[in-house]
């Protein structure tokens, strides 16, 4: 066991990958001689040597689409998007081909691939480098998509995720990247994918959260403590595949739920967490489930931030309406 | 332009292969003719969705493909239905991808070929990191993507020439400039005199061929594999040739073209030149080729029965490729299919 925080454990993570199977490489802009521009891949080019770990071109499409290829020709790529704002030039790649190829050949090709992507606001970042847009990558067939809150987490679905036959968007909340430490064991264990994570039991109320926004929600459920609520926090840690089970018997439990997410409302990840809940378990709800979430709007830029991300005063309210229900 | 055999069958240039392969492929280019033209009539019949015949680019596609070995990546198109075919893609598995099966799209074991690419440009890069990977395992297999004129305008085109330049991989770009990206012609599509010229903006070479020419696909194809597989990097052909056919069974190209263009096209037919070549060498004559189509014809129509035959995926099938194991989510939208259709027990 090593005390880590989230970036640690990613790099960790990819160096026990590409140690273990030499199928495995990292790819990406900046990636090999930097270190990445959050310097997740620090140190791998030295250990594991160029072929290996491979500074791109800036094409994001093109980076994508080549890994595709790997991926297909029976390598395990790994590739780093610098930002999930930076993305969007790959995302034909990813609906077209990348979440598309095991369907179009009937399981004949597959392409067994990650891709990594810090997202989220909170660092004052430059515009396009604080989107939350993960509903896309969840609206989209073929692929599943994984956001970590912890260290531990963080290399255990990474470890997942290499290792799945299936290819998974793997998203990196940034501004959890140096938050905390924990203690990660050394080597390689597993988190599963599709499991969510129950962060705190409660009786009252539960709040679901994923990725940046489990440390305000834990919060939130602190302050929540507090007033005498007994709050259940759940961490879904996958948004696909979901892990509806855990979702729905919290609820059945707690009548009460309050989703959040830092990406914008409307069609946003939160609409179809809200939308289960009412499928499966209308009836021991005791009030309307709340959305906390990102507004409509351009994610601000620096001095504005703080209007749009969701905090614990935000969660706090949310919570006191469904209470009040 | 790399031309050997002229449009009359003369030879200008030195044969790069012997009188027994021509003859093998052009009865290629034969059957390759009689399935086109038996998939657009079977498609106005309704049997197929909508079908992109190839008619005039047989050189492009059996030419270059027939420098490949069997076991090199090959990033089609939905319009190399004959490079396909050579590359062991069954007539069977073809068809159905043109009658809405996505069982079409998974060739038999040891079959190297992507399912057609629908979208035009992405699949330039898959090429890349196919044979990428190919030299990181120590093999030497090298990918060929094909595409047309229209492709080079996407930015793919420029990201996989790029990547194939700066990492020098054994990739060979097969450009089949048949003039038109369905209504947009050549001259709209860039203002590069040549496509072939582009490629010396990414380090790579790029080669100008007489696209229905066999002789200069085969030997331009056969030199640009030399290079993808002894480590020196990508080629890009521009293979010179023309659609005479729609750009689909939908399109109609009498709004974008002249009937003097196309019939001027006719006149070099790729076949032709070929025929009028064997049969000057003696290697080739009327009950031949006559066999030769019939037991193409033949062939094809048992595909078109087998493909036929084969019953359509099942409701619950269609939930069961998008991952290894079906998602929770999944097995449960399945379900509720089976129960829509009073199929559920």
């Amino acid at each position: 066991m090593t005390l880590m925080n989230l970036a640690q454990a990613i790099t960790d993570g990819l160096d026990v990958a590409l140690a273990a199977d030499s199928r495995v490489l990292v790819m990406g802009e900046d990636v090999g001689r930097t270190g990445g521009v959050f310097r997740l891949t620090n140190g791998l080019l030295e250990t594991h040597g160029a072929e290996r770990v491979v500074d791109m071109p800036v094409a994001e499409s093109g980076i994508v689409g080549t890994a595709f290829g790997m991926a297909v020709a029976g390598l395990r790529p790994v590739v780093e998007i610098q930002f999930m704002g930076f993305s969007y030039p790959a995302y034909d790649q990813i609906v077209s081909h990348v979440g598309r190829i095991r369907n179009r050949s009937r399981h004949r090709f597959t392409a067994p691939m990650v891709i990594r992507m810090p997202y989220g606001g909170g660092i004052g970042a430059a515009e396009h480098h604080s989107e939350s847009t993960e509903a896309i990558y969840a609206h989209t067939p073929g692929v599943k998509v994984v956001v970590p809150s912890t260290p531990y987490d963080a290399k255990g679905l990474l470890l997942s995720a290499i290792e799945d036959p299936d290819p998974v968007i793997f998203l990196e909340p940034i501004r959890l990247y140096r938050a905390v430490k924990e203690e990660v064991p050394a080597g390689r264990f597993i988190v599963p994918i599709g499991r969510a994570r129950l962060e705190r039991s409660g009786d009252d109320l539960t709040l679901i959260a994923y990725g940046s926004m489990v440390r305000e929600t834990r919060h939130a459920a602190d302050r929540l403590a507090g007033e005498g609520v007994s709050v259940e926090v759940i961490d879904l840690r996958s948004l696909v595949p979901l892990d509806v089970e855990t979702l729905v018997g919290s609820v059945r439990k707690t009548g009460r739920a309050v989703v959040i997410h830092e990406g914008h409302r409307t069609a946003g990840f939160g609409a179809e967490l809200a939308a289960r809940i009412q499928e499966e378990a209308l009836y021991s709800l005791l009030a309307p489930v709340q959305r906390v979430t990102g507004w409509d709007t351009i994610f601000p830029l620096k001095r504005t931030e703080e209007y749009y991300l969701p905090g614990v005063d935000r969660i706090v309210q949310a919570a006191h309406r469904t209470l009040e229900g | 332009m790399l031309q050997i055999l002229t449009p009359d069958g003369e030879l200008v240039g030195d044969p790069p292969m012997d009188l027994e392969l021509t003859s093998r492929l052009f009865e290629a280019m034969i059957a390759a003719r009689q399935y086109d033209r038996k998939a657009t009539s079977i498609q106005k019949q309704g049997r197929l969705a909508t079908y992109a015949p190839f008619e005039g680019q047989e050189a492009a596609q059996v030419g270059s493909a027939a420098a490949l070995r069997p076991d090199d990546w090959m990033v089609p198109t939905y319009r190399d239905a004959a490079a396909m075919w050579m590359q062991g893609y069954p007539w069977t598995h073809l068809l159905l991808t043109r009658m809405g099966d996505e069982r079409g799209g998974s060739p038999p074991d040891g079959v190297p070929v992507l399912p057609p690419s629908i979208t035009v440009g992405a699949h330039m890069v898959h090429a890349v990191g196919l044979a990428w990977a190919e030299r990181l395992q120590g093999s030497d297999r090298i990918a060929i993507t094909y595409f047309g004129d229209g492709a080079t305008s996407e930015g793919d085109f420029h990201e996989a020439m790029n990547f194939a330049g700066v990492f020098r991989t054994g990739v060979v770009f097969v450009c089949q400039n048949n003039h038109y990206a369905i209504s947009l012609s050549r001259g709209r599509q860039t203002a590069s005199e040549t496509i072939a010229g582009k490629a010396e903006a990414y380090g790579v070479p790029g080669v100008l061929v007489d696209g229905n020419d066999l002789f200069a696909m085969y030997q331009a194809t056969r030199d640009a594999v030399v290079r993808a597989r002894d480590g020196s990097g990508a080629t890009l052909i521009e293979a010179l040739t023309y659609r005479l056919g729609p750009h689909t069974t939908s399109d109609d190209p009498t709004r974008y073209r002249d009937a003097a263009e196309v019939e001027a096209w006719r006149a070099r037919d790729p076949l032709d030149r070929v025929r009028s070549y064997l049969v000057a060498a003696g290697a080739w004559d009327e009950d031949r080729e006559a066999a030769v189509a019939a037991a193409a014809h033949d062939e094809i129509d048992r595909a078109v029965e087998e493909a036929e035959a084969l019953a359509p995926l099942a409701p619950e099938e269609i939930f069961e490729a998008m991952y290894a194991d079906m998602t929770p989510e999944l097995v449960e939208q399945q379900r509720w299919l089976l129960e829509s259709r009073g199929e559920y027990s």
